[in-house]
């Protein structure tokens, strides 16, 4: 019985977790979803027409009017959001405007596409670096808080915050590649580079992506692991002659999951704005490239395109380091 | 980005050598950058002999790819960067601030409107945002200053908000609205110079972000319009010299490195030994 506990006897059927994970993901959407509308709403405030910017000034009003008929420029915004949505949901991003009127141009999805997985692989690479190395160095230094060994970590993370990924990625360019002669300078890969020979063009882009963000997620793990250490329980535990090292592996670590979730969450912004810059230093045909050219050219759909799927990784993995976060509660996971 | 946790005594006060180390570096731009066009050599557009001639007597760092003095380049560089990184702080600033002191002050409705629009510009990465904004507005100075200003000013909002929040609901706020004291009186006379301290830390932090950003904007080809000389275009404008073995182009990337170390640092040890104490 117990109706009067209230809250999680309302449907006794459903873990309290299930429920808890059902309603982010409802949450996820929805902010995907009001996310779409802003993408689309910030582009369709462009000054002047794009009709116009395709022809020229020379233009003769005819052709524009054309031009804007054939884009679907003179129907409502909304429709053609609603539009432009559905699309999107069946892969038909729209067509480039780079090339219009030579060839009709291009379809977005068929330049998205194949840069996607380029884009991925890069970026999971700089992850599966940086994050076990930027982990074990931030945890040394919350460790050791206040000793040498953290004020130097710290100060280098602190260090490479302050660089740019471009004067990261060049100078890894100048010594391993100019100078040693170690790696290709360029990371220029087409489909029929074989693997062997791209991962070793991929290795440089992937350091100096991983640098950076390695330097925040540090910077971010010291100070909340050290909070951590810093409470009650782990002051008793020492007291209690527990040594460190265990008091950490044993009842700290196990604790600190849902913090971890969080750190890695906050830090994708960085790897996106790193994607981006990193991706132009080593010419790598990913989306960040992409999305950098067709903002010079004002190429709206790709821009819309490449906007979205940063938008929905962002979104989704936020989403999963909270769902992470929330799995990790043990006052969840054991409901009374 | 908000590190803050940590309460240390320290010597208060007592400036560390990188401290110091810091705020020289500082001073050494601020020079540079407004005797600009009277040490550099030759103008800041000015065709002075071939593309890319090494280093020499007349020329100390070279030529850029159209055959410009590289370091004449380089100082108005400076300038023009720092000019755009300052402006666009400060507009951050003025508009996130009173935005958030608005929002801490104004009443549950305007707290309400306000917030879930930072909500909504917060919910894409900066970086993104900003892109998809110079498509709009297209690319030059005006443009970044102002769009970068203003997504930066919903970081600003919320701090702002949050330490006025905890002000506005002290008595001395509560005197002032009895004593009918006007809206914006409350909040510049009253609450401003109670949050001043942490708000001017997180200038600094915020500086250094936005001085970072103007750079990677202006790398990646959507900062100034040329010919103006900017840090962040020197580099993506002189890249190939570095395949040749020529690290010339990699100055003015580590001159923004440096004085965005210089500026972090200065801030960190502040926070450590200044705003701590007071807050525990």
């Amino acid at each position: 019985m117990g109706k009067e506990t209230g809250g999680t006897e309302r449907c006794d059927n459903v873990h309290p977790l299930v429920r808890i994970i059902a309603g982010r993901l409802i949450l996820g959407l929805f902010s995907l979803l009001a996310v779409s509308v802003i993408i689309f709403a910030a582009l369709e405030m462009l000054p002047g027409d794009f009709a116009r910017s395709i022809l020229g000034q020379s233009a003769t009003p005819e052709a524009v009017a054309a031009i804007r008929h054939d884009l679907g420029l003179d129907r409502p915004a909304v429709i053609r959001y609603v539009e432009w949505l559905s699309g999107v949901l069946q892969g038909d991003f729209g067509t480039s405007l780079s090339g219009r009127g030579v060839e009709g141009g291009r379809s977005v999805a068929g330049l998205v596409l194949p840069r996607l997985g380029n884009t991925f692989l890069l970026a999971l690479l700089a992850v599966a670096i940086a994050f076990p190395i930027a982990f074990l160095l931030g945890l040394t230094a919350a460790m050791n808080r206040g000793r040498r060994i953290d004020r130097l970590i710290n100060s280098v993370a602190l260090a490479f915050v302050a660089m740019p990924e471009f004067l990261i990625g060049y100078l890894l360019i100048y010594w391993l590649a100019v100078r040693a002669g170690l790696l290709p300078p360029l990371a220029s890969v087409g489909p029929d580079t074989p693997p062997g020979e791209r991962l070793m063009r991929m290795i440089l882009p992937a350091v100096t992506l991983s640098l950076t963000v390695a330097a925040h997620i540090l910077r971010m793990t010291r100070a909340s692991l050290s909070e951590l250490f810093e409470r009650p329980w782990m002051e008793a535990l020492q007291l209690k002659g527990i040594p460190m090292a265990i008091a950490v592996r044993r009842h700290a670590l196990p604790n600190a999951a849902g913090t971890i979730a969080n750190i890695f969450a906050f830090n994708i912004a960085w790897l996106i704005t790193g994607v981006v810059v990193t991706e132009r230093v080593f010419v790598y045909p990913g989306i960040g490239q992409l999305m950098v050219d067709a903002v010079a050219s004002r190429d709206v759909p790709v821009v819309q395109a490449c906007a979205l799927i940063f938008a929905t990784v962002y979104i989704g993995l936020n989403l999963l380091a909270d769902i992470i976060a929330v799995a990790s509660n043990p006052r969840l996971l054991h409901p009374r | 980005m908000t590190e803050r946790t940590h309460i240390r005594p320290a010597g208060a006060g007592r400036a560390s050598p990188v401290q110091v180390a810091a705020a020289t570096v500082m001073w050494l731009y601020v020079l540079a950058a407004l005797l600009a066009p009277l040490i550099a050599p030759y103008g800041e557009a000015e065709i002075v002999g071939e593309a890319f001639a090494p280093w020499s007597a007349q020329h100390w760092l070279g030529t850029d790819q159209l055959g410009r003095d590289f370091l004449s380049r380089l100082l108005y560089g400076l300038r023009n960067s720092l000019m755009l990184a300052v402006t666009t702080t400060l507009l951050s600033f003025l508009v996130g601030g009173l935005a958030g002191l608005l929002a801490a002050t104004g009443g549950r409705v305007t707290d309400t409107v306000l917030s879930r629009l930072v909500d909504v510009v917060m919910a894409l990465p900066a970086l993104i945002f900003a892109l998809m904004l110079l498509t709009v507005f297209g690319t030059g100075g005006v443009q970044l200053v102002l769009v970068i200003g203003l997504l930066d000013a919903t970081r600003v909002f919320r701090i702002a908000r949050a330490l006025a929040m905890r002000e506005a609901a002290m008595d001395y706020v509560e005197a002032a609205r009895l004593r009918g004291e006007s809206l914006v009186r409350i909040m510049i006379v009253e609450i401003l110079p109670n949050v001043k301290a942490p708000l001017l830390a997180e200038m600094g932090m915020r500086f250094s972000f936005v001085f970072l950003t103007v750079a990677t904007l202006s790398f990646l080809g959507l900062g100034l319009q040329p010919p103006a000389a900017d840090l962040g275009s020197m580099v993506r404008e002189n890249a190939t010299l570095i395949t040749y073995g020529d690290f010339t182009p990699l100055i003015p990337a580590a001159l923004i490195a440096l004085l965005a170390m210089a500026v972090n640092f200065l801030i960190d040890g502040w926070l450590e030994e200044e705003v701590a104490p007071h807050e525990g």
